[in-house]
């Protein structure tokens, strides 16, 4: 139990997928303007995050073993095709959300994050529940730092900034401070 | 014409370099590059990876862009930049073995480097196969660029040294947060803020010049 | 110069046929190519892992000059044969003549910011721990990575006695057998080195006491 609850705060806290593994980089500065949007994106990749999980293991354990060399290809594959999924599902429950996503829906597919979750999976040998939690706590910690990034950038926008500096420049020195706050968190481990 | 022809394959290769940078003015494909751009020598290797994946698929998917239906053609692309970076990573691997350790698992996220997929699409299933391999160079130059200087100044920040190599004195303290995440991402926000600058300086040359306030 | 005229939407629409024969020609490429250089890169790499890990057991059992997988089954120490859990495995450290000299042990656990993974040799007679390396890890540089950088603090692990445990103390205070000056400033990721043995030690010391100690095969079984 103790082993899970390590995987859950490392890949949410200490680890975050976005400020210790800069990935999931191309939604964290395009989409973390508004709070509303960056949330949803975040449950969204949670979502696809929990079922490439659940796929990657299942390739894993008992597909990839005869075809390691073919890993990224089917991980790529299970990605389009699960997002792909999902699109088709929000646009028919919730045509409000579709639209308010917009295009960065099928960007979730070229999201490193998730291809990034898969990958460090396997690289660590976690077993399906470890998988799991692997992926709540990444999922989680990504929604995290997207909506932290969109408040942030929120009270900014009502800040004078120089014209220079405006823009991707200034979200990314704005990153690198959230960074910094997050490296805190990472004598945690003892207290766990 | 052929002068004009020459011109005009030298200015597509340029504006991969400067004026449409990929990492600077597009802010494409920084995804996993911040991760490895902890030093000049990984920066490097994971530039010449990308460099080797997006020639490579420019190149295939020009040649065969008649060939890809418009419904699949994402997919299509998708599956051959994955093939050139499986390709890539048993490569590293079996030759420079420690820097592909340094690398990990960094390579195969260059598949989700936004930038490959995004020249596939805007460029090379548009253009001749020469065209488009000389785009992809120009891209993948201009790419290489701003990944050396990301790496070289983290590096020389962060550990006093390039390329291994100690810079500075025993006395040298590192600031060491420069090879840390917070570093990569404070000094893409510089650099970038640096290159804004020089660029506006150039635009606003350009415009007393063309107003002639400038003989 | 136009080779196929352009597919659009005016003309016929492609067939699904021949958008998943599209696909399906790609994918089949796709795999020819990546198992062709998987093929060709595959005795490189694995001759690669192969040496690294030899050089680790090597290190950390000074003294051996063979060496081969084991794991443990019904109270005897057998060699592995390939689909182990990579936590049962542990590699037999053999002198010139095929006797055993001691034990390389993998441990892992949680680090100050990441899991780290190390080696470290153990002899069973002399309940000693003898040598460790650091496989993996992403402690702070400067600070953490001194664990491996700091020829100090591995030297640690050159002549370590295990019992009652393995301690770690301030820098400097070493006085018994059985402790570690821990780095200065890095004080979670010595404690989190030693945690790693002393947990590695449980599993395995129990089994190496109870277990009849394997000899070495005579062709090529290690190295």
């Amino acid at each position: 139990m103790n082993e899970l609850v390590w995987i859950f705060i490392s890949a949410l806290l200490i680890n975050n997928f976005v400020l210790a593994y800069f990935l999931g980089l191309c939604p964290f500065l395009g989409v973390s303007g508004r709070l509303e949007t960056a949330f949803r994106l975040g449950l969204a990749t949670i979502f696809v995050m929990l079922i490439t999980a659940l796929c990657a293991w299942f390739l894993n354990t008992y597909i990839l073993i005869h075809a390691p060399y073919l890993r990224l290809i089917s991980f790529i594959v299970v990605i389009a095709s699960t997002v792909q999924f999902i699109e088709m599902v929000i646009k028919k429950t919730s045509p409000a959300l579709f639209k308010a996503l917009g295009i960065f829906l099928p960007l979730i597919t070229t999201n490193c994050a998730i291809l990034g979750l898969a990958i460090f999976a396997t690289n660590k040998g976690y077993g399906f529940v470890e998988g799991m939690v692997y992926a709540l706590g990444a999922g989680l910690g990504f929604t995290l730092a997207l909506v932290l990034m969109a408040g942030l950038r929120e009270e900014a926008e009502l800040c004078n900034v120089p014209r220079l500096i405006r823009g991707t420049a200034m979200n990314l020195i704005i990153a690198g401070i959230l960074s910094m706050a997050f490296m805190g968190f990472a004598g945690l481990f003892s207290a766990v | 014409m052929v002068k004009k022809k020459q011109e005009d394959a030298y200015q597509e290769f340029i504006k991969g370099l400067w004026r449409d940078n990929p990492v600077f003015v597009q802010v494409l494909g920084m995804c996993p590059m911040l991760a490895v751009t902890n030093s000049a020598v990984n920066a490097l290797a994971m530039g010449g990876a990308t460099f080797f994946v997006l020639v490579a698929s420019s190149f295939l998917v020009s040649s065969l862009k008649s060939w890809i239906p418009k419904q699949v053609r994402i997919s299509t692309y998708i599956i051959i930049i994955a093939t050139f970076v499986t390709v890539t990573d048993f490569t590293l691997e079996a030759l420079v073995p420690v820097i592909h350790k340094e690398l990990g698992a960094f390579i195969p996220l260059i598949v989700a480097n936004c930038m490959i997929l995004g020249r596939q699409e805007a460029f090379a299933s548009r253009n001749t196969v020469k065209m488009a391999v000389i785009d992809a160079l120009g891209m993948a130059s201009g790419f290489l660029f701003a990944l050396f200087a990301l790496g070289s100044v983290r590096e020389i920040l962060g550990e006093g040294a390039l390329f291994g190599v100690p810079l500075f004195g025993a006395d040298f303290e590192p600031w060491v947060i420069m090879i840390l995440p917070p570093g990569g991402f404070l000094t893409l926000g510089l650099l970038l803020l640096f290159f804004n600058w020089v660029k506006e300086r150039k635009d606003r040359l350009a415009e007393r010049l063309a107003e002639g306030e400038l003989s | 110069m136009s080779g196929k005229p352009e597919l659009s939407l005016k003309g016929s629409e492609p067939s699904s046929t021949r958008l998943v024969a599209t696909l399906g020609f790609a994918g089949l490429l796709s795999g020819l190519i990546i198992v062709s250089v998987f093929e060709a890169t595959l005795p490189t790499i694995t001759a690669y892992k192969a040496k690294v890990l030899k050089e680790a057991v090597f290190t950390v059992l000074p003294g051996v000059s063979g060496m081969q997988r084991l794991t443990y089954r019904d109270g005897h120490m057998i060699p592995a044969v390939g689909d182990e859990e990579e936590e049962d495995v542990v590699f037999g450290g053999y002198d010139a003549d095929g006797e055993l000299i001691g034990y390389a042990v993998p441990s892992a656990g949680p680090g100050f910011q990441d899991t780290i993974r190390l080696l470290y040799g153990y002899l069973p007679q002399e309940r000693k721990v003898v040598g460790m390396e650091i496989l993996q890890s992403r402690e702070t540089p400067g600070l953490g990575d001194k664990i491996y950088k700091d020829a100090a603090f591995v030297a640690n692990f050159s002549a370590l006695s295990i019992d009652p445990e393995i301690v770690t103390v301030k820098k400097g205070a070493r006085s018994a057998l059985n402790e570690v000056d821990a780095i200065t400033g890095a004080t979670i990721s010595s404690k989190a080195v030693v945690q790693i043995i002393n947990r590695g030690n449980q599993r395995w010391v129990p089994r190496f006491s109870g277990a009849e100690t394997p000899s070495k095969p005579t062709p090529s079984g290690g190295g």
